[in-house]
């Protein structure tokens, strides 16, 4: 671990640059049927995709707003960009990619992965996909991985017969607002028995002011598949408001296996609020890596449908909420099935006023018998200022079940910085040391690369927070 | 070169309550001191008011390092000047692994005043892994144990050999070690007592502070000294060690029984929570 506290200060948000880049079209701010139809005009999309826009922009009209969950009263979506679009056309190599936006992913580091990491690269920048380069091998074994719009134009057939199955459009108002409005976001198809042995990748950032971002996500693993998805993402600092709200589906197919990683470190003025969600067959299994970072209100609940006997689901999810954010995070298991298996672990931090909450659903359906789960959620205060809170809803319809559910909530004690201090470590030092030695559990289930930046963006966030 | 921590009519509080009534000591480079002392002598408060616990306020006297004062100086800047505490009941740190902890330590103490102040440099992996496994070997010390989380799940026995690991690392100039057998069998004192005095070459000034004289068969100290009642009431030589086995501190208590009045009954040696 690299202790490095130079940094100059950018309000402890490392990525807090944005590049000067003209988008080719920007659409207006608010949303109507015209914006609908001017974005399904502009990707040439099928009529049944226009259709169904159009039919989820009205279930996001009608839908009343939430009465639950963080604060979203300053959210106001007349004043929000929809869909921005920021070169003309998907890039297949790294040459063709503007020098400025190569210049952004300079910034972060994204070249030294691309060299890391043999996969398909789908850096996404702004609502659309710039550069995505896959492998060969990838082709060879079958495997379609390409931004969600290009999915929709080559594989229509499978995109069809998946998308929309595990999310509908009247799931909740963001899931019909991203129906509505959804652009770029990452296909996955995995041919039965293919296990891609090194995960696969997708950068984004928002870049435009007010806009918002939509991204649509479909990940479909055939029988016996396994594939391991990771998404790590940053965005620079505005002033005013910004929405990101996304939507993943997952279907994991009979004895698949999917891992979906997530470090997601927005800036301190983005509403996050994401669906996502997996459908698990029989003996598959589903893991969540959920970490979120920033954001001025994040609410995220990856969730695990276990409908086949056996699967299996797994939530790993991490909040650091610092000051001015609010993480409203955890997962859900949903068993639909015997003998299915499921586990959230949630460990958060909070941290000059911040607040963190954990909220998280577990739920056994009449005739899923024999069913197993355990829930812990770990909360750590790091001062007087911030808080923690826990929202555990357990619905069970099912007698014969084994629930075990644990929740604990600790501070950094005096005891354990005098002793760190006591071998010459400063304050600030030491309570890093702890901050990330509590998360250790997730850490050490990241990739290399990954591991490291995330303990690299704690040190950040810690930054300061002493004396 | 010599080091010298002098502390001089040193009275200190905790929770407002006045726990060191006035010690007097003076430790020099290659010296070993006993201080020994019943239940609620002051025996630890000594040891943490030395280290810098933010818990425990000098009220009076002082404390120096060769000649500097340390009573202002939070505790990470007293290890910096070669201070070490082996601690009665070292904290358990879930998630960091001891040789992360370690490198961070070691790299904080070596690279003081060598290098920018707001920057701690880690010393080279290589480097501090080859010192780390001689040192684990030295001790008899399994390498797994630089892979655990620090003192996280670890036995009585394996903690204080985790502190004596720490002193070896660290090389500190002056070395308390605060009840280092308590709570060890037979077997687990002599390891440890052993370690210890491995350690101890021509240049370490040792504080070892004990109730029992059991593990000062193994680091025979050149002075010993009795607390009571927040004080030192006698110092001595080896006899006086000898002196305590045969009798027992109610020798002592009765001898200094106005002192031991002033000993707080209701103050035992707090133990923290999550111990």
């Amino acid at each position: 671990m690299a202790i490095n506290k130079a940094q100059p200060d950018i309000g402890n948000y490392k990525y807090g640059f944005s590049d000067d880049i003209k988008p080719v079209y920007k659409s207006q701010k608010g949303l109507s049927e015209k914006v609908i139809h001017q974005l399904s005009d502009i990707k040439n999309e099928p009529d049944w995709m226009r259709q169904y826009r159009l039919e989820a922009y009205q279930i996001f009209k009608d839908k009343p707003d939430l009465d639950w969950g963080g604060d979203l009263s300053q959210l106001d979506y007349d004043d929000i960009y929809y869909y921005v679009k920021a070169s003309d056309r998907e890039e297949r190599s790294w040459d063709d990619v503007p020098d400025d936006i190569k210049n952004t992913f300079d910034r972060l580091g994204i070249p030294e992965a691309e060299q890391k990491f043999l996969s398909g690269v789908g850096a996404q920048y702004d609502s659309e996909v710039v550069y995505h380069s896959i492998e060969e091998e990838l082709d060879k074994i079958g495997v379609i991985f390409m931004s969600t719009d290009q999915a929709l134009q080559e594989h229509p057939d499978l995109f069809r017969e998946y998308f929309g199955t595990v999310i509908p459009s009247a799931d909740n108002k963001f899931a019909a607002l991203n129906s509505a409005v959804w652009s770029g976001g990452s296909f996955i198809y995995v041919p039965p028995g293919v296990k891609v042995s090194y995960p696969l990748q997708a950068y984004f950032r928002i870049n435009t002011e007010n806009m918002g971002q939509f991204e649509r996500t479909l990940i479909i693993a055939d029988e016996g598949a396994e594939v391991h998805y990771v998404e790590g993402c940053t965005a620079p600092i505005y002033t005013s408001e910004s929405l990101h709200s996304a939507v993943v589906e997952i279907i994991c197919k009979p004895k698949s296996r999917v891992r979906y990683t997530t470090i997601q470190n927005w800036a301190n003025n983005i509403y996050n609020l994401v669906t996502k969600r997996a459908m698990a067959h029989e003996d598959a299994t589903m893991e969540w890596v959920d970490g979120n970072l920033g954001s001025k209100l994040t609410m995220k609940y990856p969730s695990v449908y276990m409908v086949g006997e056996r699967a299996h689901g797994e939530i790993l999810s991490i909040a650091f909420a610092s000051q001015g954010q609010h993480q409203d995070a955890g997962g859900k298991v949903v068993h639909l099935a015997p003998n299915t298996t499921s586990k959230i672990t949630s460990k958060s931090i909070s941290k000059d006023g911040g607040r963190a909450t954990y909220r998280g659903l577990l739920k056994v359906g009449s005739g899923a018998a024999n069913c197993k789960s355990n829930v812990v959620c770990d909360a750590l205060i790091l001062d007087p200022e911030s808080q923690s809170d826990t929202y555990p809803y357990i619905e069970i319809d099912e007698q014969d079940v084994t629930i075990e559910h644990e929740a604990r909530v600790s501070k950094i004690g005096e005891e354990q910085l005098f002793y760190l201090m006591s071998r010459g470590i400063s304050e600030e030092d030491a309570s890093t040391m702890i901050v990330n030695g509590f998360i250790e559990p997730l850490v050490k289930e990241l990739p290399m690369e990954y591991a490291v930046e995330m303990n690299r963006l704690i040190q950040l966030q810690m930054e300061g927070s002493v004396g | 070169m010599q080091h010298q921590l002098t502390i001089n009519n040193l009275h200190a509080d905790v929770n407002g309550e006045e726990i060191l009534t006035g010690v007097d000591l003076t430790i020099r480079s290659g010296e070993i001191h006993a201080m020994m002392g019943p239940n609620g002598s002051g025996k630890s408060t000594l040891a943490n008011t030395l280290m810098g616990h933010p818990s425990y306020k000098v009220t009076s006297g002082a404390v120096t390092f060769d000649g500097q004062d340390l009573i202002e100086l939070e505790a990470d800047e007293r290890a910096k000047m070669g201070l070490f505490l082996a601690f009665q009941y070292p904290m358990a740190i879930p998630g960091v692994t001891m040789a992360n902890f370690l490198r961070l330590a070691v790299s904080s103490v070596r690279n003081n005043g060598t290098s920018d102040s707001t920057t701690t440099s880690l010393i080279p992996m290589r480097e501090f892994r080859q010192e780390l496994r001689q040192k684990m070997k030295k001790l008899g010390i399994d390498e797994a144990f630089a892979r655990r989380y620090l003192n996280d799940g670890f036995s009585g026995g394996e903690k204080k050999r985790a502190e004596i690991l720490q002193l070896a690392m660290l090389e500190p100039k002056i070395a308390i070690l605060d009840e280092t057998d308590s709570g060890l069998d037979i077997d687990a004192v002599r390891i440890v007592g052993e370690s210890v005095n491995q350690l101890i070459g021509s240049d370490l000034g040792v504080l070892v502070i004990t109730h029992y004289p059991r593990l000062l068969s193994y680091i025979k100290p050149d002075h010993v000294h009795i607390i009571l009642g927040g004080r030192v009431v006698e110092s001595g030589g080896w006899e006086l060690a000898e002196q305590l086995e045969a009798e027992g501190y109610d020798a002592i208590r009765e001898k200094y029984k106005e002192v031991d009045l002033d000993t707080k009954e209701q103050y035992t040696n707090t133990v923290p929570a999550n111990v």
